[in-house]
């Protein structure tokens, strides 16, 4: 593998969360978004980040986008650390760096034309560029995405949601940007259009040689755009591994109960299928169980599970499973 | 037919003119049956279901012919359909958090319906909402009814949506989208339950999800709605393995599946249909890879197929069988 573009170490963010009805000065709890994650990205890949809701998928992009307050661990970026960044080279920074959203109508300002949105990075970046040479790009670009240019002065409210998430996907690209960050990026939209979408975001990937962080918590759509998949569950990170290995080989119980849990369009074989279904949900990520922080739910659990804090054990090319009792087990297993 | 709806058509008026969710929609559903209504959003799957419950918002007015049992729904009074909605068929919303009211302990909000509905007293009430919580499987029912809402996790308040809807063990339950809110492991839990709800309880479902996941492991009959009409029905075997309606071929294919390698994702081209300017012939026409000039002009009926496999087949489309594939 070359030299990555992204590398994280050991990131950890925590929230500081005041109790309800507590005295101002006694101390706020401590909440473990994220604990704790490790992962490289190559140039034009694309990783995939999967996990149910509190998971700490969000926060991790917000922790690599840099707008987190506080974080531990080492983000670097082309071979420099995020933190030892001043002001001005941030900038520089989140100008490589950019960012698509869930709800596309929420992302876009309603009092601007489609075209000052899309244009907006740039002027602000390049405060200098004469509008002509803006409005080209901004033609361009909506093309680019499969938008009728000469939609450019209307508003967010006047496109369909799957329009909408075009206009955001330009916007993000108007940049150049090396990398591009997709918080659930198709979670909002229907099937017919999601489809759409996740093709347009492939292409752009494979056309403008993007590197791509594709967050989302459904796991068919991750598999069918990443390389890599990383599975987190309460911050932390549980497998790693390339999408087809994951998806047919999976180690960790905790991925093993997520493929059983996705139900697939096929009436005979879902009906057909043996699914251990993983009881209770999420804890707290205000007070999440001791050592290894899927032992309250995992079929698997044995007495040291709750003392010790599992290992990341290497399988062998980039196969990473943080459960030492991880064993293979068919994904997808009919009576 | 426990459940029988034809023609059914509603109508919201709107400050831009009249909005035809529903035009024209015809199914029917048996005890103990399940029936999968699948739409995109704004296909006027939920309305159908609203209308039929007489929940349609203020503006919004139903025509056609809703039977229960026997009971025309829509031309019911006010207190008579009360009694059904109450008794007979239960519904269960997307959101458990909206759906439940904030300011009440559950043990009061279950107490309430047997103590107006079946004349019980409030401590047999509690007694049998406590069973009610054990059947959906909810650790601890006896001490955690007295808690609020909000002291529940999502899929914790949509298992007290559930036992809360079988308290009078209806003959119907209507579910619409009822996993949509929740994480896929707990969606799977909700699954497993209504499943077993069905079988224990010999209730009739209708499920009502974009999800077509979902409804491949739950239904047994599958109706696909676009831009407020019906597609295609049928049995869901036949309606998975042998799409007979160019929009069911299209969503189906745009579906990724994680037990297959598939490269490109199909797509159907353009936008979900604006309701308030529906084509005037097939909703679908404008999208339809297939479309001839008749599609739109003159809208597809509603017509049963004579199908290979035996079963009860119903489509809209002016296509041939053959071109449908």
């Amino acid at each position: 593998m070359s030299a990555p573009l992204l590398s994280v170490r050991d990131l950890a963010v925590t929230f500081d969360v005041q109790k309800r009805g507590a005295w101002p000065w006694t101390p706020p709890m401590k909440l473990h978004a994220v604990g704790g994650v490790s992962f490289d990205l190559a140039p034009g890949e694309c990783l995939g980040v999967v996990g149910e809701s509190g998971s700490g998928k969000s926060t991790l992009a917000r922790a690599i986008i840099g707008t987190v307050p506080s974080s531990v661990g080492k983000i670097v970026f082309e071979g420099r650390d995020l933190a030892s960044l001043d002001e001005e080279a941030r900038r520089v920074h989140r100008k490589d760096v950019q960012m698509i959203f869930q709800d596309p109508l929420a992302a876009l300002n309603p009092r601007m034309t489609v075209a000052d949105i899309i244009a907006e990075p740039l002027i602000t970046h390049f405060p200098a560029t004469p509008k002509a040479e803006a409005r080209a790009k901004v033609a361009e670009l909506m093309e680019r995405v499969g938008l009728l240019p000469n939609l450019m002065n209307r508003y967010p409210h006047e496109f369909s949601g799957g329009q909408c998430q075009r206009i955001g996907i330009a916007r993000a690209l108007i940049l150049k940007p090396k990398l591009l960050l997709c918080d659930e990026p198709v979670s909002a939209l229907d099937v017919s259009v999601r489809a759409q979408v996740v093709n347009l975001l492939k292409e752009l990937q494979r056309d403008l040689g993007l590197s791509m962080i594709f967050i989302a918590h459904d796991l068919s759509v991750v598999k069918h755009i990443s390389d890599r998949i990383v599975v987190m569950y309460l911050g932390r990170l549980m497998e790693q591994a390339s999408a087809r290995t994951l998806t047919t080989r999976p180690r960790h119980p905790y991925t093993q109960a997520l493929i059983s849990s996705v139900p697939i369009p096929d009436p005979v074989l879902e009906k057909a299928r043996v699914r251990p279904i993983i009881e209770g949900e999420l804890p707290s990520p205000l007070n999440p169980p001791s050592g290894c922080v899927f032992r309250t739910r995992c079929p698997k659990v044995q007495p040291s599970c709750a003392t010790t804090r599992p290992e990341i054990t290497d399988l062998g090319q980039g196969h990473l499973v943080a459960c030492p009792f991880h064993a293979e087990q068919p994904a997808f297993a009919t009576a | 037919m426990l459940l029988e709806v034809q023609d059914l058509k509603v109508t919201f008026s709107t400050g831009d003119g009249p909005v035809n969710a529903v035009n024209g929609v015809s199914f029917g559903i048996d005890t103990g049956q399940t029936l999968a209504i699948v739409g995109e959003s704004g296909s006027g799957k939920s309305q159908t279901a609203y209308a039929a419950m007489g929940l349609l918002a203020r503006n919004g007015t139903a025509t056609g012919n809703v039977r229960f049992d026997g009971r025309d729904l829509l031309h019911l009074s006010q207190n008579d359909l009360n009694k059904v909605r109450s008794q007979e068929i239960a519904m269960i919303f997307q959101d458990p958090m909206t759906s439940l009211n904030p300011y009440m302990r559950i043990s009061e909000q279950m107490a309430e319906v047997l103590t107006l509905h079946k004349g019980m007293s409030k401590r047999d009430a509690v007694s049998e909402a406590v069973k009610m919580l054990d059947a959906v499987r909810i650790p601890d029912a006896r001490a955690r009814i007295t808690m609020y809402p909000h002291e529940f996790s999502g899929g914790m308040r949509q298992r007290i949506m559930i036992a809360m809807a079988l308290l009078c063990r209806p003959r119907l339950i209507i579910a619409d989208e009822p996993t949509t809110a929740l994480d896929v492991t707990v969606q799977a839990q909700i699954m497993q339950l209504l499943g077993d709800i069905r079988r224990d309880f010999g209730t009739a479902i209708v499920l009502i999800t974009h999800d077509l996941g979902v409804v491949a492991g739950f239904c047994d009959r599958t109706m696909v709605m676009y831009g407020g009409q019906v597609m295609e029905e049928g049995t869901t075997e036949d309606v998975f393995a042998r799409p007979v309606h160019p929009y069911t071929v299209g969503l189906l294919k745009a579906v990724p599946r994680l037990d297959r390698e598939d490269d490109e994702l199909q797509t159907i081209a353009g936008e979900p249909p604006d309701m308030s300017r529906l084509p005037a012939g097939c909703p679908f026409s404008p999208r339809c890879s297939i479309a001839k000039p008749r599609c739109e002009g003159t809208r597809p009926a509603l017509v049963h197929l004579s199908d290979v496999t035996g079963h009860a087949r119903r489509r809209a489309c002016h296509a041939e069988l053959s071109e449908v594939a």
